[in-house]
């Protein structure tokens, strides 16, 4: 703690600091002002586009202590980027400290906005205060929490350019917002019962209900009704997550099958009993970003069947909001909701009142509603605790616009993203910002999205790209969306954007190993690629190996249907001649007559491009080994095959890996899939459990991996790794990969705060593209 | 198939997507544009002293020469009328050129010129006058046929993607994809369960009866040939500035084409036909101009299947079955993977 005791530094000096990074709508300003007071100094604070600008006057150790304080403990929000000071002269600050209303500068570049924040603690207490002004008020927030980018439409973060413009503060919430004592000092969206927003319940048909809506909401959800709530970043699809019954409806007429729904506890010991929360997942559960963590499933989780049918994980947030809050605190309220985006499978999420009102109609039996308008629609986030670190596997509410590190500064570049699961990224100085998770840019509604959040954001950063970022493959939206930008543009390969995203935010410019397992991308040869060993910069890549290559006969179908990978991998293996009346796994489900078109699709190159996919490969094995033979959800067949695996583990089985086969051939390393195909086989043949064949199988990637790695790090004298792509959220394979190359003296990288697929892929590609354009090789 | 190969043509520019349309823009319109070609219609209308003329010109390579429900031949001769009786004109006579690869049997020629007289005679179009011209072993794959056709274009008929305006109503003469799943099967020699059979058939008796039906309120026809109608669309779309909106479950397919394009992972949106007819017509005329459709034997399958819209230009939507807007884009060339 500082203290001045007036000696010989008592001259008084004027400084001017400027303040980067994200420090607007944090409580920055208030902090600022605090601190001056304290120390006696005198002068002014304002948000600039550029950030924070501070003149200040007073003697030399109390501004230096001054700035050490806004360094050291800035509010726990803030995310100070640079602190330049410039000495002026003295004289002009007058007596007193200031906050000073926002300046307009359109120049300059823009402060970061800071993501949506949950309800915080004290804000919590007067919530359920009976004395408060505020008490069951359900839009309170302070300068601590409360929603941000959800709510900003442009910047300088200010209440006349955020969606409560339309809200005039009455005389008790201006005075707290004018009070630098008071917590609500500058809190942009402070509102009370008086001024701010309300709640309102409509019925199915879009008619207000009169009754208490929190009551009547809880009751609609006790009695098994798909209640549509409105939160920070669209509307959510709620039902009471116990009831098999209900979750089924909302499964018919959102449909959705049997993808896992996303779940919501009313407290941190209700989430306890859905799945294992260990010290880093409580934290996410209960911390400012409120993700959805993905817990390993307990026996006995008191949720209906078919919430998260065939997978070994649960997908659980805690309320963030004070309407969740509240809707948890009515005893109605079952303990446990589904709280699922608030759209049609496949399509982006609502965010409009009457937009949710025309779009889930036939989905939602009610409506709870406020009259916030949402300004940048955000889906919660997805994140699970893998190899010792948080990994986030969808990137939205809680993270963005955060933004990532880079290793240097690079010009200012789009990336355009994927075609699936799409997010784009803008890149500015040394800083990329993922945009938020987007999804299938084919579905018309979700492509709006994009293109809108996409200009929100570069609005926000007050970013023009220079260049735009993009996949190889010519029939991606996303890439046409980059060619229509009317900016030079720049292909970046798939699995190089994949390593190139890893080495981004863990700010890595190589040359470094790059693992990358995933689904299927294109490749400069024009074949699909999934399962590669690269030579990794920021700016290029050379592949080293990749896993044998086969057949996916029907192209996308064998996306959709494992059993075509399957057959795939068993005529690979040399067992396609077997028995045709038994098959094995789900090709008995497979007409003998589609088989034996299939196997001739492969013989004869028809509508079968090769592939080195290791997502196919999952798909493949799932599937011989009886899992499914068509997929419901992208992911799913893999996903099982993990659950199954998982099973084994949990029981202790520590079965051999497959025989690994590395061969060198003409175009680098073979990894060789069939000694293992074989293994599946035999296993399956003799009668042994699918789940010891599914570790066997996990065991035997990530052996196979860590030896190829073992060899190419001799090879070419480096000694990172970093894994990307889809197959790497695998947590069985990713802990036992990092855990043989960590012991064969490897460092090893992989995404964390930037999703290890396709949601990752557009900051890889921005980097990629930044680094060329810079000319580094 | 290669895509990173600049400076060679490759088979995507054949494919009738974005390849074959940035060659025929970037290249042929470069050193050939001229008024009439720019405007990439099925065939040129040209005024003379009064009278107007469609001329058009195609070349047929198909492999295999023969298919369940048609040849090279009646293709070369369907083809050209069809591109003929797209732009309303009656089709008055053809000419053929053929490029024979040196020891073709004769046989197989003996029965392509007899396919090509049939379908002439059926169709009452004569082929006037002709080429021929023998290549060496290898410079050629058997046989290529181009013919050319003119028309005369009745005074008044006007048609083109440039006519086209929003709230159009968007028909299609029947079931799509059966021509171009008959074609791959058979060249690949997988026998599927199902009828798969070609729909080449000229299309001039019905371009006549849709324009009889509704003069003015007809703006387009179309064949959707190579890139199917999702191409047909895209371009129609893009060249008229509009959207455009179809409906998944108005879309005709055949079980079997249905059934075939699920085993091998195709999209029938994107397979060539050859007898079917894409017309764009007023939304007062719609009706009539269907009824007039279904009275023809090539048109009694014809089903309005969407509308044209304000949305962005060139953007094609269609409303699947489980209520959800797709896009469908048109492709750079064959389709390739994308789900990773
Ligand atoms: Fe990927
Ligand atoms: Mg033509
Ligand atoms: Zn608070
Ligand atoms: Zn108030």
């Amino acid at each position: 703690m500082f203290e001045w005791t007036g000696s010989g530094d008592g001259a008084v000096e004027a400084w001017r600091i400027e303040v980067t990074g994200t420090v607007q709508g944090v409580g920055f300003r208030p902090c600022v002002f605090r601190e001056a007071v304290r120390l006696g100094l005198s002068g002014t604070v304002a948000n600039i586009p550029g950030g924070v600008e501070i003149r200040v006057e007073g003697p030399r150790r109390a501004l230096e202590a001054f700035c050490r304080r806004l360094r050291e403990a800035p509010p726990p929000l803030a995310r100070i980027r640079s602190l330049t000071v410039r000495p002026e002269a003295p004289g002009r600050a007058g007596t007193g400290f200031r906050i000073l209303s926002s300046r307009e500068d359109r120049s300059a570049a823009a402060a970061p906005v800071a993501p949506d924040v949950a309800t915080c603690g004290a804000c919590r207490a007067e919530l359920f205060d009976p004395a408060d002004r505020r008490h069951r008020y359900p839009f309170l927030n302070c300068t601590d929490c409360g929603p941000r980018y959800t709510i900003v439409e442009s910047v300088p973060y200010d209440r006349p350019r955020t969606t409560m413009k339309g809200f005039a503060m009455c005389d008790a919430c201006e005075a707290e917002y004018r009070d630098p004592a008071n917590r609500r000092f500058h809190a942009q969206p402070n509102a009370c019962p008086r001024c701010g927003p309300r709640l309102a319940l409509l019925d199915a048909g879009g008619r207000p209900v009169a009754a208490d809506p929190l009551r009547e909401a809880a009751e609609r959800l006790a009695r098994g009704e798909v209640v549509a709530v409105k939160g920070l970043g669209g509307v959510h699809l709620a039902v009471d997550a116990a009831a098999e019954a209900a979750v089924a409806r909302l499964r018919a007429r959102k449909g959705r099958p049997s993808k896992p729904l996303a779940l919501m506890a009313r407290d941190l010991a209700t989430a306890r009993r859905l799945g294992d929360v260990g010290a880093a997942e409580a934290a996410l559960l209960e911390g400012a970003r409120r993700p959805i963590v993905l817990l390993l499933r307990r026996p006995g989780a008191p949720v209906a069947p078919n919430v998260a049918p065939g997978v070994h994980e649960l997908g659980v947030m805690l309320p963030y909001t004070p309407l969740h809050h509240l809707l948890f605190a009515e005893p109605a309220c079952p303990p446990v909701l589904v709280m699922t985006s608030g759209n049609r499978s496949g399509s982006s999420l609502c965010a409009g009142n009457d937009e949710a009102l025309e779009r889930l109609a036939g989905i939602a039996d009610a409506f709870l509603l406020h009259d916030r308008p949402i300004a940048a629609r955000t889906d919660d986030s997805v994140v699970r605790v893998a190899a010792g670190a948080e990994r986030v596997l969808r990137r939205a509410r809680g993270y963005v616009p955060e933004p990532v590190a880079l290793p240097r500064a690079l010009p200012a570049v789009f990336g355009a993203g994927a075609a699936l699961k799409n997010t784009f990224c803008l890149v500015r100085g040394a800083e990329a910002v993922p945009g938020p998770h987007v999804g299938d840019l084919e579905d018309a509604e979700t492509f709006a999205f994009y293109q809108e959040a996409a200009a929100h954001l570069s609005a926000l950063l007050r970013l023009e790209p220079e260049a735009a970022a993009c996949d190889l493959h010519p029939d991606y939206l996303s890439t046409r969306y980059a060619r229509g930008l009317g900016v030079p543009v720049l292909p970046v390969q798939h699995h190089h954007a994949h390593a190139v995203a890893v080495m981004a935010e863990h700010g890595l410019e190589g040359p470094v190993l790059a693992v990358v397992f995933d689904g299927a991308g294109l490749g400069p040869d024009g074949t699909i690629w999934g399962g590669e060993f690269l030579l990794a910069r920021p700016a290029g890549f050379r592949r080293l190996g990749s896993l044998r290559s086969f057949p996916l006969p029907g192209g996308d179908a064998a996306a959709r249907e494992p059993w075509r990978p399957a057959l795939a991998l068993l005529r690979a293996a040399g067992r396609a001649g077997g028995d045709p009346d038994r098959p094995p796994g789900v090709l008995r489900q497979i007409p003998a007559g589609s088989r034996a078109a299939v196997l001739r699709m492969m013989e004869l190159g028809l509508q079968a491009p090769a592939t080195t996919s290791a997502g196919r490969l999952f798909d493949g094995v799932a599937a011989l080994l009886g899992l499914r033979a068509r997929l419901d959800y992208e992911g799913q067949a893999a996903m099982e095959l993990e659950a199954l695996a998982h099973r084994a583990a949990a029981a202790g089985e520590r079965p051999a890996a497959y025989p690994v086969a590395l061969r060198r051939g003409a175009g680098g390393w073979r990894l060789d899939f069939r000694p293992a195909v074989r293994g599946v086989l035999r296993d399956i043949g003799r009668g042994a459990p699918p789940e010891v064949a599914a570790l066997a199988f996990h065991r035997w990637l990530s052996a196979a991996t860590a030896a190829l790695c073992r060899r190419l790090a001799r090879e070419t004298g480096a000694g990172e790794v970093v894994l990307g792509g889809g197959c790497f959220q695998n947590r069985l394979l990713l802990e036992d990969v990092v855990e043989r190359l960590t012991a064969a003296g490897l460092r090893v990288y992989a995404g964390e705060r930037v999703p290890a697929g396709d949601g990752g892929l557009a900051l890889g590609q921005a980097a990629a593209a930044g680094f060329r354009l810079q000319g580094g090789a | 198939m290669k895509r990173d190969t600049p400076g060679r043509i490759l088979l995507d520019h054949g494919s009738g997507g974005l390849a074959a349309r940035e060659l025929v823009r970037g290249l042929f319109l470069r050193h050939l544009g001229n008024p009439l070609l720019d405007e990439l219609e099925d065939s040129a209308v040209l005024d003379l002293a009064g009278g107007r003329l469609a001329f058009t010109t195609d070349g047929y390579v198909v492999d295999p020469l023969f298919f369940p429900g048609g040849d090279i031949g009646a293709l070369a001769i369907h083809g050209t009328i069809n591109d003929l009786a797209m732009r309303g004109a009656a089709p008055a006579a053809l000419s053929a050129a053929f490029v024979l690869e040196e020891g073709l049997e004769t046989a197989v020629l003996d029965r392509v010129a007899a396919s090509m007289g049939a379908a002439a005679a059926a169709a009452g179009v004569p082929v006037v006058t002709g080429d021929t011209k023998v290549v060496p072993r290898g410079a050629a794959d058997r046989l290529f046929v181009t013919t050319a056709g003119v028309g005369v274009v009745p005074a008044g008929v006007r048609l083109g993607a440039a006519c086209i305006r929003p709230g159009d109503r968007i028909l299609l003469s029947g079931t799509i994809g059966d021509h171009g799943v008959t074609v791959l099967t058979r060249r690949a020699g997988l026998a599927l369960e199902g009828d798969l059979r070609s729909d080449t058939r000229p299309l001039h008796r019905l371009a006549a009866a849709v324009l009889a039906a509704a003069p003015g309120g007809v703006h387009a026809m179309r064949d959707p040939t190579r890139g199917g109608l999702a191409e047909t669309l895209c371009e129609l779309a893009e060249r008229a500035g509009a959207a455009m909106e179809i409906e998944e479950a108005a879309v005709p397919v055949r079980p079997a084409v249905r059934a075939a394009c699920e085993l091998l992972g195709l999209d029938p949106l994107y397979l060539a036909n050859e007898g079917k007819c894409v017309v764009v017509a007023e939304p007062g005329a719609a009706e009539a101009v269907l009824a007039a459709m279904r009275a023809t034997a090539e048109g009694r399958g014809a089903v309005a299947i969407g509308r044209v819209t304000e949305g962005p230009p060139g953007r094609v939507e269609m409303r699947t079955a489980v209520g959800g807007r797709r896009i469908v884009p048109p492709l750079a060339g064959d389709p390739l993977p994308r789900i990773c």
